[in-house]
C-alpha cells in the first residue's frame, strides 16, 4: 500500500487528537455496551454481579499490560497461558509436600520469571523468532504439567492461599481487582514515563536504529519476556487460588485471548505504538461484553465469536472507513 | 543455496531415520512395512495441512484458522450427507473443497485488501469458524450412524494396498513440488515471502501472491476436513482441536523459515513425518501420551535452533573474491 502524507496546515490540538484517538472511540464502545448491558438484563446494575464480572478478565489483563510492552517491541509471547499452567502444577506439587501460603507465592513468581527468562534467552540470546519459540515453550511447559499431572489434579491448598483469587478488600472490590488497578498504573509509568517505556517503543519502530541510539535492545527485550514470564505468574497465584485445584488443562486457549485483549487495545501486532490506557478500556469492553452475553443465557463459544469479530472489524472498520473516503 | 537446503532435509531425515532405529531395536514391529503405511495413513492429514501452511508462511504469513476451517468443512459436509443421503461422493468432496476455498479466500482477501496483520486475522476468523459451528449444530454431535456408508467409506478405500486417504497426502506431495517448483505461482510466493520489495519490482503483486496462499491453505483443509470427519466417522465443534499448532510446529521442524521465503514440500513433509512417527511411537513405547506435548515442544525449539544456524552461515557474500583481495 502506498500512502501519501501531506503536512497539514495547522496541528491538532491535544484535545482534538485526544477525542479523535484510539482510546476514546473503545470507551464510547465500552459505554455503549455497559448501557445496552443494562437495558438488556435486568441483573446487570448490581453491585455484586458487576464484581462477579471483573474476575473476567482481571487475571487475563495483568498478563495483558507486560504484552503489550511485548508487542510494542515487536516481539509476542504466545506461551503465557502454558506458564500459568506450570506455574499452577508448580504451586500444587509444593502444597503435597506442606509448603506454605508464602512459599507458594515464592515458587509462582519463580517458576513464571524462569518461564520468561528461558523465552528471552532463546529469543535474544540466540537470535529466534519469538513467535515459533513461544510456539515451541507452549508445548514445552504445558507438556510438562501434563507429565507431571496427567488426568490428575492437584487440591488442598491451605485456606490462606484462598485470599488472592476469592478475597475482598472493602465491600465489592475485590482483592484480583485491586491487584490489576495497582499493576495497570505501575505498567502505564514504566511505558509512558520512563527511560525503559521511551526504549520500548524506539526498539518497535527501528531495531536497528534504536541500537544505534545506544539502547541495549537484547537487554531490554530479554527484561520484557521477564515481566511477562513475571505477570504470568501473578496471574496464575491469583487463577489457582480462585479456582482451588491445578489441572494441566488450567487456563489453555488464554493466550489468544490476552493478544485479542491487546490488540483491541490499539497496540500495533507489529510494534511501535500502543497505550495502557488502550489495553485497560479493552479488558473492561471484553469483560462486559463476556459478562453481559452470559447474563443473557448466551453460551460461551457464541461469546468466542463475538470476541473473534470484534478482533478483526475493530482493526478493519477504520481501514474500510479511510478507504471508503479515499474513494 | 540448493546445497543448505538439500542439508537441512537430509538433516531431517537422519533424525527420523535414528527416531525409527531407536524403537526398531527394542520394538521391531513397529518398523514392519505393514506398521509403517498406517503410521503414514494416520499422518496424512497433518501432511496435507502442513504442505498449505508452508506455502502460508513462505508469504510471510501464517494461517491459524486451518484446524477451525477443517472442523467447520467437516461438519458443514456432514450435515450434508444428512440433509441429502443420495448426493454422490465426489459433489461431497467439491463441496468440501469449495467451502474450504471460500474460508481460505475470506482470509486472504482481509490480509490483500485490508492490509491486517495475517496473525490477528486467522486468530480472528479462528474463533469466529469454531463459534459458527456451534451455531450450526447448537453443539450437537453428528455421529457415525448418522452418515451414510459411502460417506464414511472413501477415506478407507484401498487402491493398490494403500488407503485413499494416505494417495491423496501421496498426490498432494507431487502436485505441490510441481508448483512450488516449476510454475510462476509456485516462484511468486518464494519471491513475495524472501523479499517483498524486490518482488514488488518484479512486477509480482506481493497481496494478490498471500491471498492465493491462503485460498490454497483453504481449500486444503477443506478437503482435509472431509476426509477427517469421514475417517473418524464423527463430528463436532471441536473436532481436531489446537491442531493448528502442530500443523506449524510441523512446517518448523521440517525447514520452513517463519521469516518467509524458505521451505520446500519435501520440509514440511518430513517435519510431519517427524511428529507423526513420533505420535505413534510412543503408545508402542509405552511412554504416557502425556509427554506427546513436551516432546514436540522440544521439537520445535531444537528446529528452530538449528535452522537458525544454518541460516547464519551462507550470508550474502556475493563478491568474496573482491572482498579477500582488498
Amino acid at each position: 500500500m502506498t500512502q501519501t502524507r501531506s503536512i497539514p496546515d495547522r496541528l491538532q490540538s491535544p484535545a482534538e487528537r485526544y477525542l479523535k484517538s484510539w482510546e476514546s472511540l473503545l470507551l464510547l464502545v465500552a459505554i455503549g455496551i455497559f448501557v445496552a448491558n443494562s437495558f438488556a438484563s435486568p441483573y446487570f446494575l448490581n453491585a455484586w454481579n458487576l464484581s462477579d464480572a471483573t474476575f473476567n478478565f482481571t487475571e487475563k489483563a495483568m498478563i495483558a499490560f507486560a504484552m503489550a510492552l511485548l508487542i510494542i517491541s515487536g516481539e509476542i509471547d504466545l506461551s503465557v497461558a502454558a506458564i500459568i499452567a506450570l506455574a499452577s502444577t508448580a504451586m500444587g506439587a509444593a502444597v503435597q509436600i506442606g509448603v506454605g501460603t508464602e512459599g507458594l507465592v515464592v515458587i509462582g513468581l519463580a517458576v513464571g520469571v524462569l518461564c520468561g527468562a528461558f523465552n528471552g534467552f532463546l529469543v535474544t540470546g540466540l537470535g529466534l523468532p519469538s513467535i515459533v519459540v513461544t510456539i515451541g515453550t507452549m508445548s514445552l511447559f504445558r507438556g510438562i504439567s501434563f507429565i507431571i499431572l496427567g488426568d490428575q489434579a492437584y487440591r488442598g491448598y491451605p485456606p490462606e492461599f484462598a485470599f488472592f483469587g476469592q478475597g475482598y478488600v472493602w465491600w465489592v472490590i475485590s482483592f484480583e481487582f485491586v491487584l490489576f488497578a495497582i499493576i495497570a498504573v505501575i505498567y502505564a509509568v514504566i511505558l509512558h514515563k520512563t527511560n525503559f517505556g521511551r526504549a520500548v517503543y524506539a526498539i518497535g519502530n527501528n531495531a536497528t536504529g534504536a541500537l544505534f541510539s545506544g539502547i541495549r535492545v537484547g537487554r531490554v527485550k530479554f527484561i520484557l519476556f521477564l515481566l511477562t514470564g513475571l505477570m504470568s505468574g501473578v496471574a496464575a497465584i491469583c487463577l489457582t487460588s480462585r479456582l482451588g485445584s491445578t489441572r494441566p488443562s488450567i487456563a489453555f486457549g488464554w493466550e489468544l485471548e490476552i493478544v485479542t485483549m491487546v490488540v483491541l487495545g490499539g497496540v500495533n501486532i507489529l510494534g511501535g505504538s500502543g497505550t495502557i490506557p488502550g489495553v485497560v478500556i479493552a479488558a473492561f469492553v471484553m469483560g462486559l461484553v463476556t459478562f453481559g452475553l452470559g447474563l443473557l443465557n448466551v453460551p460461551g463459544i457464541v461469546m468466542s465469536i463475538v470476541i473473534g469479530a470484534l478482533l478483526i472489524s475493530v482493526i478493519a472498520l477504520p481501514r474500510l472507513w479511510s478507504m471508503w473516503r479515499q474513494a | 543455496m540448493k546445497r543448505i537446503l538439500a542439508t537441512r532435509e537430509l538433516l531431517l531425515l537422519v533424525a527420523i531415520g535414528i527416531v525409527l532405529a531407536i524403537i526398531a531395536s527394542r520394538f521391531p514391529a513397529f518398523v514392519t512395512p505393514a506398521n509403517l503405511t498406517v503410521v503414514f495413513n494416520d499422518t496424512s492429514p497433518l501432511i496435507l495441512l502442513a504442505i498449505g501452511q508452508m506455502i502460508v508462511i513462505l508469504t510471510k504469513c501464517i494461517d491459524l484458522s486451518v484446524a477451525a476451517n477443517l472442523a467447520l468443512t467437516g461438519m458443514v459436509v456432514a450435515l450434508v450427507n444428512i440433509a441429502a443421503p443420495d448426493l454422490p461422493i465426489p459433489v461431497i468432496i467439491v463441496i468440501a473443497t469449495g467451502f474450504g476455498t471460500l474460508l481460505g479466500m475470506f482470509n486472504g482477501l482481509l490480509v490483500w485488501k485490508l492490509a491486517i496483520p495475517p496473525i490477528v486475522v486467522t486468530l480472528g476468523t479462528m474463533t469466529i469458524f469454531r463459534g459458527c459451528i456451534f451455531l450450526l449444530t447448537e453443539g450437537k454431535w453428528v455421529n457415525s450412524h448418522e452418515m451414510t456408508a459411502a460417506f464414511k467409506a472413501v477415506p478407507r478405500a484401498d487402491i493398490l494396498g494403500l488407503p485413499v486417504l494416505s494417495w491423496i497426502a501421496i498426490v498432494a506431495v507431487i502436485f505441490f513440488s510441481l508448483l512450488m517448483t516449476r510454475t510462476t505461482l509456485g516462484r511468486a510466493f518464494y519471491a513475495a515471502g524472501g523479499n517483498p520489495h524486490a518482488a514488488t519490482y518484479a512486477g509480482i503483486n506481493v497481496g494478490r501472491t498471500q491471498f492465493w496462499a491462503f485460498t490454497i491453505s483453504g481449500a486444503i483443509a477443506g478437503l482435509t476436513g472431509y476426509l477427517w470427519v469421514s475417517r473418524f466417522a464423527v463430528a463436532y465443534v471441536d473436532v481436531a482441536g489446537g491442531f493448528e499448532l502442530t500443523v506449524v510446529a510441523a512446517c518448523v521442524i521440517g525447514g520452513v523459515s517463519i521469516m518467509g521465503g524458505i521451505g520446500t514440500v519435501t520440509g514440511a513433509l518430513l517435519g510431519a513425518l517427524f511428529l507423526g512417527i513420533i505420535a505413534n511411537a510412543l503408545p508402542v513405547v509405552n511412554i504416557s501420551p502425556f509427554w506427546q506435548m513436551a516432546i514436540s515442544g522440544s521439537a520445535i525449539i531444537i528446529a528452530v535452533v538449528v535452522n537458525a544456524q544454518a541460516n547464519r552461515s551462507p550470508g550474502r557474500i556475493i563478491l568474496k573474491k573482491a572482498e579477500q583481495a582488498t
